[in-house]
């Protein structure tokens, strides 16, 4: 017999939790208890009494499975709100990367002349290595290290996706 | 007046919260409240054999009493063994409160001895979940677990202590940490959609009223509620397994049971209904069989208390979130505020006289051995009168007492429904008997479900609990040789009863009386004898062995595929069927 896989649409969700021992473990292992994907997964707190943090969520499934990862994160005791974002209308994304190539004559030169184009930083150099800053969108992140794997690339560390409603009101 | 200890603070949150009794096991780690509980005098300690079934017979208490179950283990070993019970608590929405002892906080992470990270391995079959290294904290995560336990979708909440915050006192010049209602708790329904949900059964033609579990926890109004709204609307109510007593059976309007081993009548009338109000069930894969043929033509209604319920298997067109009972109470105020008349469902009720007349339930007479669908009918016919409740294990038996035993009333039918956990009813039994000392308590089980549990039998003798354990005994695992008969060619790989105890002996041993039965001819008088015997009795009912429980609904197959006897139940299937649970 076959198993059979439906259509993906990609959502970003960010959830208000309760900043407290195993609310990270009890939110990625609902996930994984109950086969949704997670494709980046970022958190901190975000109040000044360190009381809440904010998780950023980029999943991926058919839109009744979407709907059902909703409700059962609401359905988690630390969890307050969960907004998605793809649903709710126009938002931002970003994310960090740090970038490490190596590589000497024209290899060298390119590298910089791209991270120049992608609005990438020298954040540490020898004269052998360039460790690049980046900060945009998951997209624009991809597409510079498959540049990068032509010039040198060594290794990567992404931050993840952070995202917020455009416009005046809180998501 | 010294200052309290953690163990002190921890019965005091018990008892602040009505709690009388607590089923446990000590243990290293729960020494210092069990030393508190030392011949307390407000909370009785009901000493079981296996941590299982201590959470078992919590099970059993609170759905017979309508208050959580309190469980006190100790860590490891203590806590691994009670998981089952509360994953089982967690499916079934029972609330409960499983106080777990832990290490000393200090050495947490060191794979002390007896040590486990219960809070790991209980996240996701709990409620919710707590580590307290603070007795500062304790007293409010008290306060706030019996909150969740019990607020919204009830289930299990698990507190581990580890041992050095059970002999702590809490620093008083610490602010205590404040309990956070943290529990969505459900507001009243939305108004418009109780109106148009009123005004869609009001003008169906062939309304169906789904029910389950949720009317059960909701309390004895809801079903009450759901008694006025069936005969206001004059709608065919069936229910799943876990709701069974919320309609009383002897109502013109119940179906019986629906779903995989649900009456004929029951699933056409699902199959064929134009609307269906749902009221706190969520469409199992065992009621609802192949989705995709599920209820075809039909506007679906759907009430539960947890958002997540909603559109989970089913698509429905109108979820309404709320606490049942108090949604069919607000249901009948429309109805009768609008002075509705119910439409006119002759015709509907024609088609539903015309399943029923298929008469699915019967079952091939014999009269040299006992089939067992009888055994139960006349268990039923012998107990009906009295202030009865009935636990089952799970398999063959727990479907024939579902359909062939019949509830008048709601929190009398005690049985594992969502995890189906076998040696759950004696446990739950005890449960139940200790918080309805006047009740009939009898269990329901098979030969090979009550040897699960069977140490509990000790449990019993201890606390004179006059219990009653009627094994359906076929000598087989029978649902499991049903499913290999009907999905595997009969290669009945590991499914038979051998080695079976003498259970009139283990009867005796424990202090019990034992009866065997074998002979229909033999069957009221011995089960007379049972009801009149004051303490606790097993009875062997050796039935024939190769019966089979219908109807059935294939895994996978429609509603209207249904099996009606044992013609239809052979060869081996593909593939695919037998990929299916």
């Amino acid at each position: 017999m076959q198993i059979y896989k439906e259509k993906s649409e990609r959502h970003v969700l960010t959830l208000t939790v309760d900043n407290e021992a195993g609310t990270l473990a009890r939110i990625a292992g609902m996930f994984t208890a109950r086969g949704y994907n997670i494709d980046s997964l970022t958190v901190a707190d975000v109040t000044e009494d360190r009381s809440t943090s904010r998780i950023t969520i980029v999943t991926n499934g058919p839109p009744a499975t979407i709907e059902q990862i909703i409700a059962q994160c609401e359905r988690l005791i630390p969890v307050h709100k969960v907004t998605d974002l793809t649903e709710e209308g126009p938002h931002v994304e970003r994310e960090l990367a740090l970038v490490k190539v190596t590589g000497s004559g024209d290899n060298r030169i390119e590298a910089i002349r791209l991270a120049d184009i992608y609005r990438a930083r020298v954040i540490d150099a020898t004269t052998k290595s360039f460790i690049f800053e980046i900060t945009g969108s998951p997209e624009k992140i991809d597409t510079f290290l498959t540049l990068m794997r032509e010039v040198g690339f060594v290794e990567v560390g992404r931050t993840g996706v952070a995202a917020l409603m455009r416009g005046s009101k809180p998501s | 007046m010294s200052a309290k200890s953690g163990a002190e603070i921890l019965l005091k949150s018990l008892i602040d919260q009505g709690v009388d009794t607590v089923f446990g096991y000590p243990g290293g780690a729960v020494l210092p409240i069990y030393d508190a509980l030392f011949k307390h005098p407000k909370i009785k300690h009901i000493l079981v054999r296996h941590e299982a079934g201590a959470a078992h017979a919590a099970e059993g208490y609170a759905r017979s009493t309508g208050k959580p179950g309190v469980v006190l283990v100790t860590s490891g070993p203590g806590a691994t063994n009670a998981v089952t019970g509360i994953a089982d608590a967690f499916m079934d929405s029972i609330p409960l409160i499983v106080i777990t002892g832990q290490v000393p906080s200090t050495l947490i992470g060191s794979d002390a001895f007896q040590e486990a990270d219960t809070v790991g391995i209980t996240r996701h079959c709990t409620k919710h979940n707590y580590l307290v290294k603070d007795p500062n904290e304790l007293a409010s995560v008290m306060k706030e677990a019996f909150f969740i336990a019990t607020n919204g979708r009830p289930g299990p909440i698990v507190i581990d202590i580890p041992k050095d915050v059970q002999v702590a006192q809490p620093d008083t010049d610490t602010p205590q940490r404040k309990a956070h209602a943290r529990c969505n708790i459900p507001h009243e329904a939305d108004i418009h959609d109780i109106t148009k949900a009123v005004e869609l059964l009001a003008n169906a033609k062939a309304p169906i009223l789904y029910t389950g579990g949720g009317i059960i926890n909701s309390g004895p109004a809801a079903s009450k509620a759901l008694i006025e709204l069936a005969s206001l609307c004059n709608a065919p109510v069936t229910s799943t397994l876990m709701g069974l007593g919320s309609l009383p059976s002897d109502d013109p309007k119940w179906l019986g049971m629906l779903g995989m081993h649900g009456t004929y009548e029951a699933n056409m009338a699902m199959n064929q209904c134009d609307v269906m109000l749902c009221l706190g069930a969520r469409f199992d894969d065992r009621v609802t069989g192949r989705l995709d043929a599920f209820s075809p033509n039909s506007y679906k209604i759907h009430v539960d208390i947890d958002r997540s319920s909603i559109n989970k298997t089913v698509r429905v067109d109108l979820p309404i979130i709320a606490d049942v009972g108090r949604a069919i109470e607000q249901m009948i105020k429309i109805w009768k505020g609008r002075k509705l008349k119910a439409a006119n469902l002759e015709k509907w009720w024609e088609s539903i006289e015309g399943w029923r007349a298929v008469k699915c339930l019967n079952y091939p007479a014999n009269k040299d051995e006992i089939m067992p669908q009888y055994a139960i009918e006349r268990l039923y016919e012998a107990t009906k009168d009295k202030s009865l409740i009935i636990t089952t294990e799970v398999g063959q038996h727990q479907m024939w007492a579902a359909q062939h035993f019949h509830f008048q009333e709601p929190n009398k039918w005690l049985t594992s429904g969502g995890l189906g956990t076998m040696g759950y009813g004696l446990p739950a039994a005890i449960g139940a008997q200790i918080g309805n000392p006047d009740a009939l308590v009898i269990d329901i089980a098979g030969e090979a479900s009550i040897q699960m549990n069977i140490q509990e039998l000790g449990t019993a003798s201890q606390y004179r609990l006059p219990i009653k354990i009627f094994i359906i005994n076929n000598q087989w695992m029978g649902m499991v040789r049903q499913w290999q008969e009907l999905t595997f060619k009969s290669r009945f790989s590991e499914s038979y009863s051998d080695s079976l105890p003498d259970f009139v002996r283990l009867a005796e041993a424990y202090g019990w009386k034992g009866i065997v039965i074998d002979h229909p001819d033999n069957l009221d008088d011995s089960i007379a004898e049972m009801i009149a015997y004051k303490g606790p009795v097993i009875v062997d009912c050796r039935v024939t062995k190769n019966a089979n429980c219908f109807p059935m609904i294939p895994s996978g197959a429609a509603h209207t595929d249904m099996l009606l006897d044992s013609s239809a139940v052979t060869g081996e299937m593909d593939d695919e069927a037998k990929a299916l649970v």
